[in-house]
């Protein structure tokens, strides 16, 4: 008796079953899936962003069951992951652009406060502090920022006359100056740069004139050396130092960027097939599953995975690029081609640490890198540039 | 595309000269900057790393191979297995058992429990605690091996704990613990414990020769250690054995010609006699005349070689080889050697040692009391001191010293033992008149115990002097004629009226079978450098069977301190007991069968005689 009244569907599914017509006919298959072709054009997405985004995922699975010595549980959690995080993106596909902008003073107001509330209050966790405790969820507002940022800037930009008239400029700047200043204070000069660096590609995408980008390559010069001696600080420095020399302290600072230069190193040009890495089975390699991951792959496929690899990532900026080139709206341009070169900043960054040509600093590969944080604020991102990408679509063709 | 480049850059006028096509890609340039920054930052990227990914993977691929496998590889020692030291029977007195030793490596125990704290171990790891688990194993505290890790943080290598014992070693291996490895030695055992322990001597822990033939032989025994490459992991785990560079070549085998039975017999009979007169220290060599080669070398006291906290510099002496004395009146045949030999004398000459002292040199040598006219057999039976030194004012200091040397005093002896002494015989032209006189009753020369042995073994073997050996002799070496065989083979007969009831030493006497021998007891040079009146010591030197040697035993028992302080007393009796077990055990059949007149022994405590100042028995 119990089992049975398990077994039969509540009524309001059997009435929605129902209305295809009997349950098994064919005449009930076809209007489903007629019914559910339809939903799926209504979803709103890029399918070419989504190919390239998948097969690096898939290629971040991939090199991962390597990475974690060849746990099928790493790779159901990590798939998992990719599957809620590619599912975020499209919901985030799914909501008007407008929607971006108009809570974007707003979040960025209250992402300052928070970083202040850090900067008073905030836990320390490995010498930094970076976390906000709430008592039900601790987290790092500079996070947000990454993108809280771009949105911010557009949205200011956008009403204004363009190009940027020079009060206007001046004003963004502030808006950029005061959280960058306010992360650099946790210390955390990485989250930093990635913040400001998104800022200022909005304002270059606004059509600044080149004078003020000139202006702003001699100023970062002139501040590079100013930087060194009165803002960061010593792990910092050690960490630029031993770029130019990592032997000098192979056990200490230069082990990470050692052990991975001779992963790659040693993975030649086919590299040593999949799961034969000695360099990461053998444990030299640290945070094989997270931040260096590259490190893995390229000792197992060799720089001709490398250069599949690059070729997909520069694949997604080229069309974020595109997105941005063709979309309507000015705010939603200048965001999603800001969005587009941040995520290149992001591989290149990471990908420069992996290859020994810039100091270690801990900015995942986008969809390659085990993480949670930096993977929800790298799937929104992308979500953003699919809704301004089918913005466009919705005010240029009726559908 | 139109918007991202501000409307006033593409409104730009063409200039005229805009002819080449270089000119127009610059004015195009112009008027879509942005692009071009944005294309170029791209392009710029993208050359950077594949740039980089080329100079790694293949312009300097060779050189992080080289470097990963520095890091992944470690060769590993094979440590060579040392030869066993036998007995001329092929017996054991000194084997190699394998044993582990448990190291760890503090550099990657830190660096483990760092990325522990950090939560970055990777999942392959599982293990418990290392130093916790470690801790239990070898039944340390916790603490102690915490603080090893800790004063040790730079090092790569440290030994915890050194020869466990297998099963052990097995646990521990397991574990599979990080930073911490198995080394697979050999801990040295000697069954033969004290009884030889001061000639063979010991390894360290790490299995080199310290002492004794152990060191001498070290090269001989040690063998050369092998090489083996191990595949290992970043936490010093053995991942894979990826195969033997260098097999171990293992040491030779090193047979001695000690007879252990003789040995163990030669060992608790002077430790007996030693404990009995609670002397300082005694040793006895036990030689085969013909050959040369020593069947047993005792010393006491001695130590467990299986136990290094029993050991002490004064206890791993061997006292036969590392020890000088003087050896008194067991010169006196020596004497009498060179006396026939210089053609003067002959067995029936007399001496007149009236009035039992004589002067010499402005020294009074003084025999125990008159003994009248003696021969040179009443010389060597009553050990007159007087007789002895008015040959020697007969024949001179040459002939003494000629014959001296021939039977290899002051001179090494040739078994290469670590710390052998060659004894002092000083140049005959140094000598005094007196000093003469004093070097054929033994004063004033040194010698170890192996050399009077030695030198014994020439007189019982027709003059002929063989160098000796500790090693097992297959092929007799060749001889040096020491002195004529008849001279030599008259003093050996001589020599029995020392064991006589009539001689200083009827306690060496064994039933069946006629021995020579002679006693020695000399006054020992105290601290102050002058003779002492109360330390003494006593030699007793004989062979056996004196119709036809086979054996000679030597004994020396240093500072007796309970009962009589003569040779006759003292090492006479442990010569007895000693040569009187060879004889049965080597089935050496006896010359003196009991058929013959018994031998009554009237009196058998010897008169004591009262040394000079530079006197002897």
């Amino acid at each position: 008796m119990a089992i049975k009244f398990a077994l039969k569907p509540p009524k309001a599914i059997r009435e929605c079953l129902h209305r295809n017509g009997p349950l098994g006919s064919g005449q009930h298959w076809q209007r489903t899936a007629a019914q559910t072709l339809a939903f799926v054009r209504r979803i709103n997405y890029d399918p070419i962003l989504l190919f390239f985004l998948m097969l690096i995922a898939a290629i971040g699975l991939v090199a991962g069951y390597s990475a974690s010595d060849q746990s099928v549980i790493w790779v159901e959690k990590s798939a998992f992951r990719f599957a809620l995080a590619f599912l975020l993106m499209l919901a985030i596909a799914q909501i008007p652009q407008r929607f971006f902008f108009t809570i974007a003073p707003w979040l960025f107001g209250f992402v300052v406060l928070l970083l202040v509330a850090v900067y008073l209050f905030g836990d320390i966790g490995k010498g930094a502090r970076r976390w906000l405790d709430l008592g039900f969820i601790r987290f790092q507002p500079a996070e947000i920022l990454k993108l809280g940022m771009p949105m911010m800037l557009a949205w200011f930009l956008a009403k204004r006359p363009l190009p940027p008239r020079f009060f206007d400029v001046v004003l963004a700047l502030m808006l950029i100056a005061v959280p960058t200043i306010l992360i650099i204070l946790q210390p955390d000069l990485g989250t930093a740069i990635l913040v400001m660096m998104a800022g200022l590609f909005v304002l270059f995408f606004a059509g600044l004139s080149w004078w003020y980008v000139l202006g702003f390559g001699v100023a970062v010069s002139a501040a590079a050396p100013l930087m060194w001696f009165y803002v960061m600080h010593d792990y910092q420095k050690e960490r630029v130092l031993t770029l130019f020399n990592p032997m000098a302290d192979p056990l200490g600072a230069g082990y990470h960027t050692i052990q991975s230069m001779i992963a790659i190193g040693s993975g030649g040009v086919w590299g040593k097939g999949w799961l034969q890495g000695t360099q990461s089975h053998l444990n030299f390699l640290p945070e094989g599953t997270t931040d260096f991951i590259l490190a893995v792959y390229a000792e197992e496929f060799g720089l001709l995975g490398l250069i599949i690899l690059f070729g997909l990532y520069l694949a997604v900026i080229w069309r974020g690029l595109t997105i941005a080139a063709n979309a309507e709206s000015t705010a939603g341009r200048m965001l999603a081609a800001a969005i587009s070169m941040t995520f290149l900043v992001y591989v290149f960054v990471n990908a420069g640490m992996v290859i020994g040509i810039l100091p270690v600093v801990g900015v995942p590969l986008p969809l390659m890198s085990y993480g949670g944080t930096a993977l929800v604020t790298i799937m929104i991102a992308l979500g953003m540039l699919m809704s301004i990408r089918t913005q466009r679509s919705f005010l240029g063709h009726e559908r | 595309m139109s918007r991202v480049s501000p409307v006033a850059n593409q409104k730009r006028p063409m200039a005229p000269v805009a002819n080449g096509r270089l000119v127009r890609l610059l004015l195009w340039l112009g008027g879509h900057w942005r692009t071009a920054i944005v294309s170029g930052l791209f392009v710029l990227s993208a050359v950077i790393l594949l740039g980089r990914a080329v100079q790694l993977q293949v312009s300097e691929q060779g050189f992080y191979v080289q470097q990963g496998g520095d890091r992944q590889q470690r060769a590993q020692v094979i440590p060579a297995h040392r030869g066993m030291i036998t007995d001329r029977n092929g017996e054991p007195l000194a084997i190699s058992v394998p044993m582990d030793s448990v190291w760890i490596n503090p550099m990657e125990l830190i660096k483990f429990y760092a990325q522990l704290n950090a939560g970055a171990v990777s999942m392959k790891i599982k293990d418990r605690d290392p130093i916790q688990t470690l801790a239990e194993f070898l039944s340390l505290p916790k603490a102690n091996l915490q603080a090893l890790v800790d004063s040790n943080r730079s090092k790569q290598f440290i030994y915890v704990k050194r020869q466990l014992r297998p099963s052990l070693a097995d646990q521990i291996r397991a574990a599979k613990l990080p930073g911490v490895g198995l080394q697979r030695e050999y801990q040295r055992f000697y069954p033969a414990g004290d009884a030889i322990a001061p000639l063979i001597g010991f390894t360290n822990i790490d299995d080199q020769g310290q002492a004794g033939l152990e060191a001498s032989y070290n090269n001989y025994l040690a063998g050369t250690p092998g090489q083996r490459l191990i595949l290992k992991d970043a936490y010093g785990h053995e991942v894979d054995d990826l195969g033997v560079i260098k097999e171990a070549q293992p040491g030779h085998n090193l047979a001695l010609s000690i007879d252990r039975r003789l040995q163990y017999l030669t060992y608790s009979e002077l430790a007996k006699g030693v404990a009995e007169h609670q002397a300082e220290f005694g040793s006895a060599v036990l030689m085969n005349v013909a050959t040369g080669e020593v069947l047993a070398m005792a010393s006491v006291p001695s130590f467990n070689p299986n136990n290094r906290a029993s050991m002490t510099p004064a206890l791993t002496r061997n006292r036969a080889l590392v020890d000088q004395f003087e050896p008194g009146s067991s010169m006196k045949p020596f004497t009498i050697t060179s006396a026939l030999e210089s053609g003067r004398w002959k067995p029936s000459n007399t001496v007149n040692t009236s009035p039992g002292w004589v002067r010499i040199g402005g020294f009074t040598i003084r025999d125990h009391r008159n003994y009248g006219v003696l021969d040179l057999r009443g010389i060597l039976e009553k050990s007159s001191n007087v007789g002895a030194s008015h040959i020697a004012e007969d024949i001179g200091g040459q002939a003494i010293w000629t014959t001296f040397h021939a039977f290899g005093f002051g001179q090494d002896t040739g078994v290469g033992f670590p710390g052998e002494v060659p004894g002092k015989l000083e140049d005959w032209r140094k000598w005094s008149v007196s000093g003469t006189a004093a070097h054929s009753y033994g004063y004033g020369l040194s010698v170890t115990t192996l050399q009077l042995a030695t030198a014994y073994a020439a007189l019982a073997d027709h003059g002929r002097y063989v160098q000796p050996s500790l090693l097992k002799v297959d092929v007799p070496g060749t001889f040096v004629q020491a002195a004529p065989a008849n001279d030599a083979d008259t003093v050996v007969s001589l020599l029995q009226s020392v064991v006589s009831p009539l001689g200083t030493a009827p306690k060496a006497q064994i039933s069946g079978f006629q021995i020579a021998g002679k006693t020695g007891t000399s006054r020992m040079i105290g601290t102050d450098g002058s003779y002492s009146k109360d330390n003494y010591n006593t030699v007793f030197a004989g062979i056996a069977p004196a119709s036809d040697p086979r054996l000679v035993l030597v004994i020396v028992v240093t500072d007796p301190q309970k009962g009589s302080y003569y040779a006759g007393d003292v090492a006479a009796p442990i010569f007895h007991n000693i040569m009187s077990g060879a004889l049965r055990m080597l089935n050496i059949r006896p010359d003196n069968l009991p058929n013959e007149p018994p031998q009554i022994t009237a009196a058998s405590t010897p008169v004591p005689i009262k040394p000079a100042k530079a006197g002897g028995t």
